[in-house]
């Protein structure tokens, strides 16, 4: 399923196909969060905001904004 | 002749190791933390290498990559671009961290792409049991053209390896791990035959940021036929991106195996206890708490023990020297000025020891989760929660920390509003004053007032901090896109030895600084209160026993008066005289004045100060506190007590708001690069200051 990395659930793998180049940081594309690298959400900010990511073993927090950004392709549900 | 020094930089992403590496090699104790962005400048030690040839090592900040996007990144490419730099290094150190060996080796391609020679330091090697890693360094040494240490910098492990192939370090390859300009051969060919004597990927480098480098300026590239914009540049950066990874990855295939069998389980669980929406949030709290706590009930005890300790000093001091101008300076001016900092020990100790631990545990990445979004709604960014707890140590550092905040307004921010934060320059001065107008009594059962008090005070000075913020996020209306790229690091366990340090040496930062500024006003303040102008200073004595209101007092007695009236009439007394009118309407005498104004220089010598002046103030040998003289000074037109509820209270808030410390003005204006910041920081904090005092002791007189 087809959806952006905002909008994963906590525990979901996606893996990332496109994003918005210029809304995204260059640092995290250096962290690998790049297109065909899989992206896990490991947990969401009590209120909502940022989102903490396991990408390419890079553990890092985002922001919504630049989550919003990247497209992914889901691979896993939630257990 | 002594052989040439061999010059080592020790580069790395963020949180790698470098620090403890650098400290092994050098012996020197820099501070380490698990926290990414801990080194913000340059560090420079030196190290004996085997066969007595010295080398300089320097401790730079972590960077991702070559591109930066912060300004303490922003050190590392300075340095590497630029050949006539001093500390140019003959060998670069690339410090990688054995778990996050991938991500680590992408900064090894490029700076391996500007053809230095190139050591790779796998560190952290004791975890690699614990994650079932397993690497085959011959290989990787191989395919990677260069020559690995694997390094233990917790355990001491492999260090001595690593400086046999610092030593040989000409024997190391200089070649390329791959080749970059194939993402786009046309444009890198054309840049080639344009500057046909620079290093192909330095130009590059130069073109896609700012830096500027020796001869060769970023201007007169751009100018020139390639400019590309800003997007298509970045898209190469993304293509270069990905074909450094292909290229680790091929080689990580063979060269690292990783047994995932093995338990990883309790990242995961702590975190989701740590960021969870209602414990995260009480663990927090709690752990504030505990500091609050720490510094006001557990700090007394050592407390009252130093404060009583250096009043003996004092009084034996002047016993026993022998009598005269010297001995009065030692006994009432500096032995006081000296206790007033050394007493505030136990309290700066446990804050820095606490603030340590939050770094070391890697908790403190988790409070900027927790924290962003509440941060951001006041302009600012979780990572300003950093320099706001630390701020609470000290300011000074607490700026700095701001350095990895990425985007320049939320760093700006953070910065002008930091120094609202208590910081442990405030505790003596809310110390002495809470003590002397908040009764010690238990409210609600539990409650300590004072303490209760103190911890008032912290918040107002995180109130004072967050508001302005959200003023500043007001008025500063520059158009910018937030973005926030936070590391998350493992947990670890607290090294005993990195927090001990820590602890001792900031401790000894505070002290001495304050020391010596203490010291100095001390003497200042002492020889202009025991000098002064014209015939009322000098005849003193003879006008106070012709007035018939002194005739029937005893000579101890007679001898105080004539003290004050000397003090009253010496120059720092005609000084705070002038400035009286100003600070009259918050509460103040001129004696608390002259306090104030030499707080300009350091908080922290308020209460030396006061000391300073009320010794002067009355004839020695009698055996008092500064408290208890604080406590007995009555204001001699209304007879109260001068530091009574009002005036305590608006002297609190005066200390809560003013802007009273140079080396903040001074480290303001060397991380904005301007002085109208510092300006802004000065004028606007202590006109708040001065209104809220003056509402406040209207109200309460
Ligand atoms: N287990 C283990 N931990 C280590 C080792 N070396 C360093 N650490 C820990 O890793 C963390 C980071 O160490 P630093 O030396 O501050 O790292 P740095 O690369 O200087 O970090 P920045 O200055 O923030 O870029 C600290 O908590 C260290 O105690 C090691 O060999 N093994
Ligand atoms: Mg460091």
């Amino acid at each position: 399923m087809k959806t952006s990395l905002a909008g994963l659930k906590k525990g979901q793998k996606a893996i990332i196909t496109d994003f918005n180049i210029d809304a995204i940081p260059l640092k995290l594309l250096e962290m690998g969060c790049l297109p065909g690298n899989v992206v896990e959400l490991l947990q969401i900010a009590p209120l909502g905001d940022p989102i903490y990511i396991n990408v390419n073993d890079s553990h890092v927090a985002i922001r919504m904004e630049t989550a919003e950004e990247i497209d992914v392709e889901i691979i896993t549900d939630t257990i | 002749m002594a052989a040439p020094t061999i010059k080592i930089a020790l580069i790395g992403n963020p949180n790698t190791g470098k620090t403890s590496v650098f400290n092994q090699l050098t012996g020197l104790n820099q501070q380490v933390g698990n926290y990414p962005g801990i080194t913000v400048e340059r560090k420079q030690g030196s190290v004996k290498l085997p066969g007595n040839i010295k080398g300089t090592v320097i401790d730079l900040p972590g960077t991702y990559s070559l591109n930066a996007s912060s300004i303490d990144e922003n050190v590392v490419i300075e340095l590497l671009l630029n050949r006539n730099d001093k500390d140019f290094p003959d060998v670069a150190v690339v410090v990688t961290d054995v778990e996050n060996l991938k991500r680590n080796l992408l900064l090894f391609t490029q700076i391996k792409d500007l053809e230095i020679p190139t050591i790779l330091v796998v560190n952290m090697a004791d975890r690699m049991d614990r994650k079932g890693i397993s690497l085959d360094i011959p290989y990787l040494e191989e395919h990677l053209n260069t020559k690995i240490a694997l390094v233990s910098s917790r355990k001491g492990i492999g260090i001595d390896a690593l400086k046999k192939l610092i030593l040989d370090y000409k024997n190391l390859s200089t070649e390329p791990c791959l080749n970059a300009s194939s993402i786009d051969p046309e444009y890198f060919n054309k840049l080639r035959n344009a500057f046909p004597n620079q290093l192909l990927y330095k130009l590059w480098l130069v073109i896609t940021q700012d830096v500027n480098f020796g001869a060769l300026e970023r201007n007169e590239i751009q100018n020139s036929s390639f400019t590309k914009t800003k997007s298509e540049l970045k898209r190469l950066q993304q293509k270069e991106t990905i074909k450094r990874y292909q290229f680790i990855n091929d080689v990580l295939k063979s060269g690292l195996t990783v047994d995932s069998s093995k338990a990883k389980d309790l990242r995961a669980k702590l975190d989701r206890l740590l960021t969870h929406k209602v414990f995260g949030y009480i663990i927090f709290f709690c752990i504030l708490m505990l500091i609050f706590q720490s510094i006001f009930a557990w700090s007394a005890i050592p407390m009252d023990f130093i404060d009583e300790s250096f009043t003996k000093l004092s009084s034996w001091a002047s016993k026993s020297l022998p009598p005269g101008k010297l001995t009065e300076l030692i006994a009432n001016g500096i032995v006081p000025g000296i206790g007033g900092v050394v007493i505030f020990i136990p309290q700066i100790a446990f804050l820095f020891l606490f603030i340590s631990l939050l770094e070391e545990s890697g908790y403190m990445s988790r409070v900027v989760f927790l924290m962003d979004k509440i941060m951001k709604r006041f302009g600012l960014s979780g990572k300003s929660i950093v320099p706001l707890i630390s701020g609470t140590a000290c300011a000074i550092p607490a700026i700095m920390a701001a350095r990895n905040i990425e985007n320049w307004r939320e760093r700006l921010i953070t910065i002008l509003v930091t120094p609202f934060t208590t910081c442990s320059a405030r505790l003596p001065v809310y110390t002495i004053l809470i003590s002397l107008i908040i009764p010690n009594r238990m409210a609600l059962g539990f409650f300590n007032l004072q303490g209760l008090t103190l911890m008032l005070l912290y918040l107002l000075g995180f109130g004072g901090a967050i508001l302005s913020a959200y003023l500043l996020n007001k008025i500063l209306k520059t158009r910018y896109k937030s973005f926030f790229v936070a590391e998350m690091p493992n947990y670890k366990m607290p090294l005993f030895k990195n927090v001990a340090i820590n602890v001792i040496e900031k401790t000894k930062a505070f002290v001495f600084g304050a020391g010596k500024i203490i010291l100095a006003l001390s003497i200042i303040i002492w020889f202009l209160g025991s000098h002064g102008p014209g015939d009322n200073f000098k005849n003193a004595e003879a006008y106070i026993t012709q007035q018939p209101q002194y005739m029937n007092l005893s000579q101890d007695e007679i001898d105080n008066e004539v003290a004050a009236y000397q003090l009253e009439n010496s120059y720092i007394g005609i000084i705070g005289q002038t400035i009286e009118p100003v600070i009259r309407p918050l509460g103040y005498d001129w004696k608390i004045g002259i306090a104030i104004v030499s707080s300009f220089a350091a908080r922290e010598v308020f209460v030396g100060t006061l000391a300073t002046i009320y010794n002067i103030g009355s004839s020695s040998d009698d055996e008092a506190t500064i408290k208890q003289r604080m406590d007995a000074e009555i204001n001699p037109v209304t007879g109260d007590k001068v530091f009574n509820f009002a005036t305590g209270v608006s002297l609190l808030l005066f200390y809560a708001f003013a802007m009273q410390c140079i080396s903040t003005l001074a480290i303001t204006k060397k991380e904005t690069n301007s002085w109208k910041w510092p300006l802004i920081q000065l004028f606007g904090m202590s006109t708040f200051a001065y209104i809220v005092s003056l509402v406040a002791y209207q109200l309460l007189k």
